[in-house]
């Protein structure tokens, strides 16, 4: 059978699957639709958030990515894997105790005021919004590449079927597709990454195979060879960074602290039954995460030895065109490889400097590995399907952070308190309806920001949710003043200079070079320092204001004690 | 309710006793092993790995796991020697 036949069936069992669970799971109220009824498992819990976290980025890009940076590539996994520790210990029980909604639900009632609501609101939309962007290409992609189908109509197919889930079963909807989404992700990207270790170093599990020998019984550890490689060929040592420690440094933080402070990632944990529940889920979230975050630089690792004798050739002199393996030929056809013969000899040759003759685009690393692997075909559909399957639970989660952001927070809140459950239900599907077509618009038309947008997601989640949540809890003398004060610092700072320096809608007012920034700490790292302001800012106002309200203290008192969590409950 | 209750207020510093100590060894795998000494470490070897570059790449993961575990083991401890245990 054919590898597009295979993708066909493949493909289509795994969307008659979400499918059929999202008939399973319909709901018929604001509770089910926001934190699907507050009885979720935490083992179910860990791999919804688990399908959640990683996107298509994560499943498609970050192997290619780390391949491309050697040791730098650890701001990604560190970042993105960090996070989930401050998330456990500092926010999930604390916000699970306080057991409503939303995360704007959690702002605007500790600090007493509808402002740092609407704060929350706007950050939650606008950050939801920049990764929902992202997704919709990725479905896009992944449709265009394996099942050659026009990029907009992919767009157009993942939109149906989100729609489909999300708008019928909310949370609980998305919730189940998106435990079937990891098994189905996770198996997709361990296949290659095991048949591919094996190849290589004879190890059939990849993290081992990663600091082990290769196969070809010469004894040399494979990242020795890597750096040996690599070092010849101009790029500097695979396990050296090339970034300045201090961009390192806030690149991870900011990462880290970001995906602690992302609201898709948040709610997830007002959705299990009990405070313990929460912290439980939180070590499982991880666990699955990390079942892929160890094997991706592992992947990024073998990918690249294989790629650099593959184009280099076994002796270090080029292949000849004429005699490589024919997935070359296949991805030059897409444009991901581009080889221009500058000395004219027939031979491919890959370097950094003037020697170097070939375009590599960083996602055919994991895109083509089954076929550098030799792996029969189904092993290639499943690849899409698991990359269409990160890119839908992704794009799921986000678009009930907006829906419910909408209707809970905005109109339900702060335009409309009156409206009925059923009003405020249907209002939450007309928004999840409405946001799946602005995503999906922005699929088929992207704006040419998007890959810098994802460093403001990151930053903004950082420089407002974070501080303001961590203090609500920690520091019961952090008052409306103190929080509205440092959100804003903390965003407008951080803005600020990413406009500075990447220009989206203006143009940039300085180069984006290490000598320009401050401290030597890049936009996509500079969210902690908007971190670090925030905090200072909503600190020291808080202290030249008056306290919080009796009431709100006692809430603070009360969040810090497990006893008493019912599940999540309406006001 | 309030943590002028005695038993709260006990509970509270002991809940945070274990987050700091928790934090500093999340800090020292990552940043501290993986970032700020890493090179340092990079002489030592773990089979094929330099070891500043393991605990950047793969080491520090393990860690955060374990970590998110262990607190969960012991607040559920912590939370019935203070009797504010859930149900």
């Amino acid at each position: 059978m054919s590898v597009q036949l295979w993708t066909y069936i493949i493909v289509g069992l795994s969307f008659a699957l979400y499918i059929g669970i999202a008939l399973w799971a319909r709901v018929g109220s604001t509770r089910d639709f926001y934190v699907a009824g507050g009885g979720v498992h935490p083992v179910v819990n860990g791999m919804a958030t688990a399908a959640d976290w990683m996107s298509a980025a994560s499943f498609i890009s970050m192997a290619g990515l780390i391949s491309f940076m050697g040791y730098d590539g650890a701001v990604y996994l560190l970042g993105w894997t960090g996070g989930y520790v401050l998330l456990a210990l500092l926010l999930a029980p604390y916000l699970r105790k306080f057991g409503k909604f939303t995360v704007p639900d959690f702002v605007g009632d500790r600090y007493y005021s509808d402002t740092a609501r609407l704060v929350a609101v706007v950050c939650a939309i606008f950050v939801s919004f920049t990764y929902v962007a992202g997704q919709m290409r990725g479905v896009g992609i992944v449709f265009s590449r394996f099942l050659e189908v026009d990029i907009n109509t992919g767009v157009v197919i993942g939109m149906a079927i989100v729609f489909f889930y999300a708008v019928l079963g909310g949370m609980k909807g998305i919730t189940y597709t998106q435990v079937a989404q990891y098994c189905v992700l996770i198996f997709a990207y361990m296949v290659p990454a095991i048949f591919i270790s094996l190849m290589l170093t004879g190890n059939a599990i990849p993290q081992l195979g990663f600091g082990g020998t290769l196969a070809d019984g010469s004894g040399t550890y494979l990242l020795d060879k890597l750096d040996g490689l690599s070092t010849q060929l101009g790029f500097g040592a695979y396990t050296d960074g090339t970034k300045p420690m201090a961009d390192v440094f806030a690149i991870t933080l900011a990462l880290m602290v970001g995906t602690a402070g992302l609201p898709h990632v948040i709610v997830r944990f007002f959705t299990v039954p009990k405070v313990r529940d929460a912290r439980k889920s939180a070590g499982w979230a991880l666990l699955f995460i990390a079942i892929l975050y160890t094997t991706a630089p592992a992947v990024a690792s073998f990918a690249r030895v294989n790629m650099i004798e593959t184009i280099n050739g076994v002796d270090g002199q080029g292949t000849l065109r004429t005699e490589a393996p024919s997935w070359i030929g296949n991805w030059e056809k897409t444009g991901l490889i581009k080889w221009e013969d500058k000395n004219g000899d027939g031979r491919m040759f890959y370097a950094k400097d003037e020697r170097n003759e070939m375009t590599i685009d960083k996602d055919i690393m994991v895109l083509a590995n089954p076929e550098i692997a030799k792996l029969p075909a189904w092993v290639i559909a499943l690849v899409a399907a698991g990359g269409l399957a990160a890119a839908l639970s992704t794009a799921a989660g986000l678009l009930l952070v907006i829906s419910s952001a909408i209707s809970h927070d905005l109109l339900k809140k702060v335009v409309m308190p009156n409206i009925t459950e059923k009003q405020e239900l249907l209002f939450a599907r007309i928004a999840a309806a409405g946001a799946i077509v602005v995503a999906g618009l922005l699929g088929i038309y992207p704006p040419g920001f998007v890959a810098e947008v994802v460093a403001f997601a990151f930053g903004l989640a950082a420089a407002s949710f974070f501080p303001a949540i961590m203090l609500g809890i920690f520091d019961k003398r952090t008052n409306m003043q103190g929080a509205i004060a440092g959100m804003l610092t903390g965003l407008v700072f951080t803005i600020g200079y990413i406009l500075y320096f990447k220009g989206i809608f203006i143009t940039p007012m300085a180069e984006n070079i290490p000598a320009n920034w401050l401290f030597g700490i890049s936009p996509e790292g500079i969210g902690s320092v908007g971190m670090l302001l925030n905090f200072a800012v909503a600190l020291v106002v808080s202290r030249i204001t008056p306290p919080p309200p009796a009431e709100v203290q006692a809430m603070v008192d009360s969040i810090r004690i497990p006893r008493g969590a019912g599940s999540a409950t309406h006001h | 309710m309030s943590t002028t209750n005695k038993g709260h207020a006990d509970f509270w510093r002991a809940n945070l006793r274990l987050m700091f100590m928790l934090l500093a060894v999340w800090f020292a795998v990552s940043f501290g092993a993986g970032i700020l000494f890493a090179d340092q470490l990079n002489s030592i070897r773990l089979f094929g790995f330099k070891l500043g570059f393991f605990f950047a790449q793969q080491g520090a993961i393990y860690v955060f796991v374990a970590l998110i575990y262990f607190y969960a083991w012991r607040m559920n401890k912590i939370e019935r020697d203070y009797d504010v245990h859930e149900d």
